[in-house]
């Protein structure tokens, strides 16, 4: 029985792969080769394997890892983005592709309030000096920024972006975005979102603007020196979409003048940056890992997921997350 | 009126202004933009000034203005103020202040109560977010000179559907309810008096008369009381082990509510995942304290309520309590010995 099971290639087990209580989900649909023991024995597994695991954007799929594996029926991402992968081209080898949109939304969210309130409050700031060696007493005039009342922004009103509307409410901030859809007015209402047509207008009105958008042609740069000029010089700017989504030097620049107070960037570009950038001598910036996902219950819930789709495509059954090519 | 006639009468105006005692201006005290409520008001002296002439000014001050425990409000100090009416605190914690004692002289204590709720409540709510996904490891890895790459197994606690477990349900434990609802978490709460039907029916809260059944349940543990006899040590090693080993502890009261030696054990063998502390005793800490090595300890400088927002308010209540101490008319928020 362990024979029938089909095989799947994943990046690797441990710490720069899948822990291992992750693994201990798909072993029961899959036997599984990790990367590094395929490329030493690309025929002995190739023809065997007929799901392709991405988790963390790895294993990089690209065209020389696609031609060695004949037999491959589907591209099963972990993760709600998918701009590391050419689907259309992945799709002409006659592979499906899938991701997990529905299970990721509220860690995101999660991750945008803990970015916003960590910069608003300068927690890492504060705690920087708190356990200083140095530090001999408590600064008197160390200020952040009122949460509550604020005017939060939200760029793309999406799934995670209505989901940071919702939990924005208990704070009593009041809501705008910007989407390229308006959303109905009963969406509206329950979160007391106004829709802004003009991504300017939410830029000039918000004190805290947050990104969450796919990244594709049309926001790739999205946010650059126009746009920041465009912030309040009090404003602090969140980013959990991507990296690219943001102009990087127009944003040193702005936090460098104090056009605009902090950011907190789950994502930049790459990742991690490099060791020089100007980016990490800012103490008004709070940079994260890309873990907008990362709790043990959602990352679970990813793994589960990217194996429903494996096994459907597979079973040729119904897919739940189609990624089609457009 | 000619233009001396206009300067004479500032001057007067300005010496009929009472006196006010404060700490200092400047990074130390208040900052110029919180000195700009207080001087319409008031004339003003410097603990500092103060000291160095105190039979020139020490009849003079009427309002004693406390912000952040200073200036210590001292027998010693209070017998060289032979004209004071009122000791006004800025915030609304205040057991620094000895009530009795300072009543007894027939001075009045104010305090600030209504202003400091919600920027208090979003601390508790960035160091539970903090906490439970990590930011201040996340960030010392991502800046770290050392790192040459995103470590892929870096998890933190899911909070949306987590339970969180509120000490102390009073004005800031209940905005802190309000606030978890957004991320669907589910409320229990423990408090002196239980809250009204309605008002844990508006947060979803469940009532837990025994501490001990919200320490087994909560994922997310905050203490939000006041420091008295009572809650002083009041989670210690018994509290911590029957806390979740998977649960995280935020305190935004006072460091003496937690038994800082109880707690860095628990941290230091898993009995709970982690902390936030907005509040230490002493603060700072010693530098050789262990909390301060645990890599699962956010810290940070009793800042719950120092947002430039509430810190104006916080001044401008200070002294519209002090300013109707003086005339004699209701005082908004006064502390009344018990």
């Amino acid at each position: 029985m362990e024979e029938e099971k089909p095989w799947a290639l994943i990046s690797e087990v441990g710490d720069q792969g899948y822990a291992e209580e992750l693994t201990d989900i798909i072993k029961p649909h899959f036997q599984i080769v990790c990367l590094r023991d395929f490329l030493l024995n690309p025929l002995l597994y190739g023809h065997k394997v007929q799901a392709l695991l991405v988790w963390n954007s790895f294993p990089a799929v690209e065209p020389s890892l696609l031609t060695s594996l004949p037999s491959l029926k589907v591209v099963a991402n972990g993760g709600v983005g998918i701009d590391h992968l050419d689907v259309p081209y992945i799709s002409s080898l006659g592979v499906k592709v899938t991701y997990t949109p529905g299970v990721v939304n509220e860690a995101t969210a999660d991750m945008a309030m803990a970015l916003l309130l960590s910069s608003a409050r300068r927690v890492v700031e504060a705690h920087q000096i708190a356990v200083d060696p140095k530090t001999t007493h408590i600064p008197q005039c160390f200020m952040g920024d009122e949460v509550t009342g604020a005017t939060l922004g939200i760029i793309g009103m999406g799934r995670i972006g209505y989901k940071i509307a919702q939990r924005s409410r208990g704070f009593d901030m009041k809501v705008l975005y910007h989407n390229r859809n308006r959303r109905s007015v009963e969406d509206e209402q329950a979160v007391g979102a106004s829709y802004c047509q003009n991504m300017d207008d939410l830029l000039k009105e918000s004190d805290f603007v947050v990104l969450v958008v796919n990244l594709t042609p049309e926001t790739t740069g999205l946010i650059s020196h126009r746009e920041l000029s465009l912030m309040k010089p009090t404003a602090t700017l969140v980013n959990v979409s991507r990296g690219l989504v943001v102009d990087q030097d127009a944003l040193v620049k702005a936090l460098q003048c104090g056009k605009i107070r902090g950011a907190g960037l789950d994502v930049t570009h790459p990742e991690p940056l490099p060791r020089d950038h100007p980016l990490l001598g800012l103490s008004n910036v709070v940079i994260t890992l890309h873990i907008g996902t990362n709790t043990y219950t959602t990352s679970r819930r990813m793994v589960k997921r990217m194996i429903e789709n494996a096994v459907a495509v597979l079973k040729g059954q119904p897919i739940p997350d189609e990624v089609k090519p457009k």
